[in-house]
């Protein structure tokens, strides 16, 4: 029963999430954001108090049922997992727990953490890992299923889909996804929570907590007939059927040991003694294991509702060829506003890509500097940060892009535009233009007289208000010059408001 | 005006009386059965083959059919139609077979360019008529030196003799100056490219030796060059044609719609005065005439159930007796047979009727269109643009009502996301509004004297109003 409830949870938050993280159309997260603003690493980033008291509380009555049926990457872990004890059956053993190597990854979040190295904690954080492989691996495939729904419906008159530009973000994020994927899924077919249990740090941390838990899986030692059924089937390799001894910082509490064992010598609930000894062992009345675990199901429903409130031209036709934009070299990357400084994103963020994979203007991508790696910043060369548009700031939950009011956003100043003469297109080819001030929506480009071409007195050239600037790439979008625009945005490493 | 009026109605309805005449006399006895019955044929019908309307051409007695054919729109390979796609080739075998066709049905007036179709449609067209007799068909070309690089006497003189090679013919039927009135100043282009450099008297002589048989023009823009050429023609008759635009809305609405143009009444009436044909271009207006909203749809089928919205258009623009012939672009085999059901033979509208599509054309003028054909002559923009992707957009969603202009409005939403990702299948991205930088190099070549970049910038503002969501102010 354990084990029902624990599978329907985790199937459903594991889909849910990973259509969260595969959306792009901005709708979704207005429903979903709640699911990964529960994760735990990025709530502890975020200082979300609510969620992190919520979380250990959690664990502390329930045991790590956090890695059951919350974290996405525990869950993949079960489903590969699961895959393969299809294949072959009773292939777990028990393995003592490898203390110093869960020790030292766990310091070393704390120390990256601390030292603010975002790549690195990035790297650890299950949740933005699962993250990564989603956006990365699994939305392109969404995205060329949505297009092929968007060919179809257009053939049809609806505008039900639309079509949306597949399009590798950054190379590194994507072989680090990959290569994520590849690891934890044949740790995983191997050695069912191998990652988890040894490596991943937030598992550690809630297995200090989980020791202490309310709720366990315990034997009855009457009952055990020492068959070793339940240590086969342990896929944290956390129950010693010798011993009657199970590992709690391990145990994810799946159920499946409770469901494997025939003579129903294992329980989920608050043991009766301590420490189970071998003396004095009256006969337990029977726990009633439905009840107790209908209690799970909507202790952990609570949880989730509460969660939710947190949150030259000779011929005609024919078109011209348009190169593609580069990006421009900065001196200072850009974050989006709502993220208030470089410092902040770069200790807040996990690197999940929610923002990435939401942004509907193409903005956002994994930036590919050694400190800050994976984590998210913008370049203007397929749209810009549009000024009715505040998505990544609504669905981050790591507090690396603080929610912001369209409002407000319209008067934080992210970076500021800067003009590259030699380019541009009246300087370079004597035409008019002025598109950039055309679309400047905070009326910081003027349109000046460009004094040095006599031959042709109207030209004009444009000229930046950094005062008014607010950095948000219209004009760097919409430049003619290609393929370097010929004014483009310089980040600020503080957002300040204009 | 209401003097304009009366004489234009005698004159008609004396040339009306004419051309009935001349008809029945090409058409013969036939003509009074089968009018009646191509009034109730339903478009699925296969054309006949020996019912298409002549018209004469009084200088030479070329017995011209009525329906032209336009190469101007010729299909691309990969059948996308001709509409936007830049580096397709053209479907040689399909134009071949549309050529085929248009033959066997009596058409026999076929007119193109140096500049159509990327340059392209001269070639094609010669592939295509080449394999029949030459006096089975006649060619109208044009002297498209619109590029001030080509006003040159020497340019300008390969460009001419260069259609004779990609036509394959050693004479030229109707040979027509291209776009008089348009450019930048069009008195100022019509005087670089056919005054300056003695290239009027050079044709005059080409047409002396027999190269050319019929010389005229084709106008779109300045009237004042218009009204120039007719001068010069009432001195020394020089025009044996004149290529006028000329449709159910462009007849009084023209001028209305861009205080630039002038009403397809004076450009005819002038023809007519001075007993010069006229050839007929854009009787659709590049299928705005054809796909129509709903509402004006349902008017015209409720007349006629069972022709389609065009044939109203190519009959009213074929029924003026002082029309020769009146040219089609058809891209595809299903645009020719609907011609030929509405043309072979012509029945002509009725005083009555002509006003039923006057009130369609006020109701037309009413919806504030962009008067733009897709002719394509203001591409390549040299900044990428696809100009008339974007006004063909606009103009869908202004007529299937899908521009609403404040949220509050019923069906924002709906409207709203339907101009919006209709927006980004019409048009990529790149090419969108947005990139226009207003250098105005596409202005000189619109024949609709469409100020495009400023239009163009208008839709852009309304497109980033729809974005935001936001009230239109203009």
């Amino acid at each position: 029963m354990l084990k029902r409830i624990r599978t329907l949870l985790a199937i459903l938050t594991f889909s849910l999430i990973t259509l969260l993280l595969l959306d792009f159309t901005g709708t979704l997260h207005t429903w979903l954001g709640w699911m990964a603003k529960i994760q735990l690493l990025p709530a502890v980033l975020a200082l979300n108090a609510v969620t992190i008291l919520l979380l250990a509380a959690l664990t502390l009555v329930f045991g790590r049922i956090y890695c059951s049926v919350i974290c996405p990457l525990g869950i993949m872990q079960d489903v590969v997992a699961h895959l393969h004890s299809r294949v072959k059956k009773n292939r777990y053993t028990y393995s003592p727990e490898k203390r110093i190597l869960r020790l030292s990854v766990l310091a070393l979040l704390v120390i990256a953490i601390a030292a603010g190295i975002g790549s690195l904690v990035a790297l650890l954080d299950p949740y933005g890992a699962y993250g990564r492989i989603v956006q990365n691996l699994l939305q392109p495939v969404y995205l060329l299923l949505n297009n092929l729904l968007a060919k179809v419906a257009e053939r049809a008159g609806s505008y039900a889909f639309y079509e949306k530009e597949v399009w590798l973000r950054s190379l590194p994020t994507f072989i680090v996804a990959a290569v994520t994927l590849a690891v934890v899924a044949v740790l995983a077919w191997r050695g069912g929570r191998t990652y988890c249990n040894t490596i991943c740090p937030v598992g550690t941390l809630l297995g200090y907590l989980s020791r202490f838990s309310w709720f366990k899986i315990h034997f009855d030692e009457e009952k055990c007939v020492g068959c070793s059924l339940c240590t086969k089937n342990c896929k944290a390799s956390c129950i010693d059927y010798k011993s009657h001894h199970v590992d709690y910082s391990r145990c994810v509490a799946c159920g499946d040991c409770i469901s494997k064992c025939k003579k129903n010598a294992l329980s989920y609930g608050h043991p009766r003694k301590a420490a189970p000894s071998p003396s004095a062992a009256p006969s337990q009345p029977q726990t009633d294991t439905a009840k107790r675990a209908f209690l799970v199901g909507s202790a952990l429903m609570a949880t989730r509702a509460a969660m939710a409130q947190v949150e030259e031209k000779t011929v005609d036709g024919g078109l011209a060829t348009i190169i593609d934009k580069k990006q421009p070299k900065r001196a200072t990357r850009i974050t989006p506003p709502g993220s208030q400084s470089l410092r902040n994103m770069q200790k807040h963020c996990t690197a999940c890509q929610l923002c990435v994979a939401q942004c509907p203007n193409d903005v956002l991508r994994p930036s590919e500097s050694l400190l800050t790696l994976m984590q998210p910043e913008m370049s203007y060369e397929r749209g810009f940060c549009r000024p009715e548009c505040t998505t990544c700031s609504e669905i981050c939950p790591a507090g690396a892009i603080l929610p912001i009011s369209k409002e407000d956003k319209s008067s934080t100043q992210i970076g500021h535009a800067v003009w590259r003469k030699e380019t541009c297109i009246p300087v370079a080819d004597g035409m008019m233009c002025g598109n950039c001030a055309r679309h400047c929506p905070t009326g910081a480009i003027q349109m000046v007289r460009l004094q040095e071409n006599k031959e042709k007195p109207y030209l004009m050239t444009p000229t930046v208000n950094e005062e008014k600037c607010i950095g948000c790439g219209a004009c760097e979008y919409v430049c003619p010059s290609r393929p370097l625009s010929a004014i483009y945005v310089e980040g600020h490493e503080v957002h300040k408001t204009v | 005006m209401e003097d304009k009026n009366t004489p234009k109605l005698n004159r008609r309805s004396f040339l009306r009386v004419m051309a009935g005449s001349a008809a029945t006399a090409t058409a013969g006895l036939t003509l009074a059965g089968c009018g009646n019955k191509a009034e109730t044929q339903a478009s699925t019908q296969e054309p006949p083959l020996d019912q298409m309307t002549y018209r004469t051409n009084p200088n030479t007695g070329d017995r011209v059919s009525i329906l032209g054919y336009g190469m101007m729109r010729l299909p691309l390979e990969g059948g996308k139609g001709s509409a936007r796609e830049s580096d397709a080739p053209i479907d040689q075998e399909m134009v071949n077979r549309l050529v085929d066709y248009a033959i066997d049905h009596g058409v026999n007036y076929f007119d193109t360019s140096p500049a159509y179709c990327r340059g392209l449609s001269e070639h094609s067209t010669g592939i295509a008529l080449s394999r029949h007799p030459r006096d089975k068909y006649f060619i109208a070309t044009k002297f498209s030196n619109f590029s001030p690089q080509t006003w040159s006497r020497e340019e300008s003189i390969k460009m001419y003799e260069n259609s004779f090679k990609e036509l394959q013919v050693d004479y030229i039927d109707y040979y027509l100056l291209h776009g008089i009135g348009m450019g930048e100043d069009g008195m100022e282009a019509y005087k670089g490219r056919y005054e300056k450099n003695g290239l009027l008297s050079f044709l005059k002589e080409e047409k002396k030796k027999g190269k050319i048989r019929n010389l005229g023009f084709s106008y779109h823009g300045d009237i004042a060059v218009y009204d120039l050429l007719l001068a010069m023609h009432d001195q020394e008759p020089i025009w044996d044609f004149v290529q006028i635009e000329l449709n159910y809305l462009d007849w009084q609405h023209a001028s209305e719609i861009n205080p630039r143009n002038t009403d397809a009444e004076y450009l005819y009436n002038e023809l007519v005065r001075r007993g010069i044909p006229a050839v007929i271009m854009e009787p659709l207006l590049g299928g705005r005439l054809s796909n129509m909203p709903d509402g004006i749809v349902k008017r015209l089928k409720e007349r006629a159930p069972e022709k389609s919205v065009a044939s109203w258009a190519f009959r009213y623009a074929a029924t003026p007796p002082g029309v020769l012939t009146l040219l089609s672009g058809m891209t595809f085999m299903e645009h020719l047979k609907d011609n030929l059901l509405n043309l072979a033979p012509l029945v002509p509208l009725k005083e009555e009727e002509q006003q039923f599509l006057e009130n369609i054309a006020t109701e037309m003028v009413r919806l504030k269109t962009i008067p733009c054909n897709d002719c394509k002559y203001c591409r390549p923009c040299p900044y990428g643009i696809d100009i008339p992707g974007v006004f063909l957009h606009y103009n869908k969603c202004l007529s299937e009502g899908n521009v609403p202009l404040a949220p509050s409005a019923s069906d924002y939403q709906k409207a709203r996301r339907a101009f919006l990702v209709g927006y980004d299948r019409s048009v990529p991205k790149l090419r969108q509004a947005n990139h226009c930088t207003g250098c105005g190099q596409c202005n000189p070549h619109c024949p609709q004297r469409i100020l495009i970049p400023a239009e163009i910038q208008r839709i852009d503002r309304y497109v980033e109003e729809l974005k935001q969501q936001k009230k239109h102010e203009d």
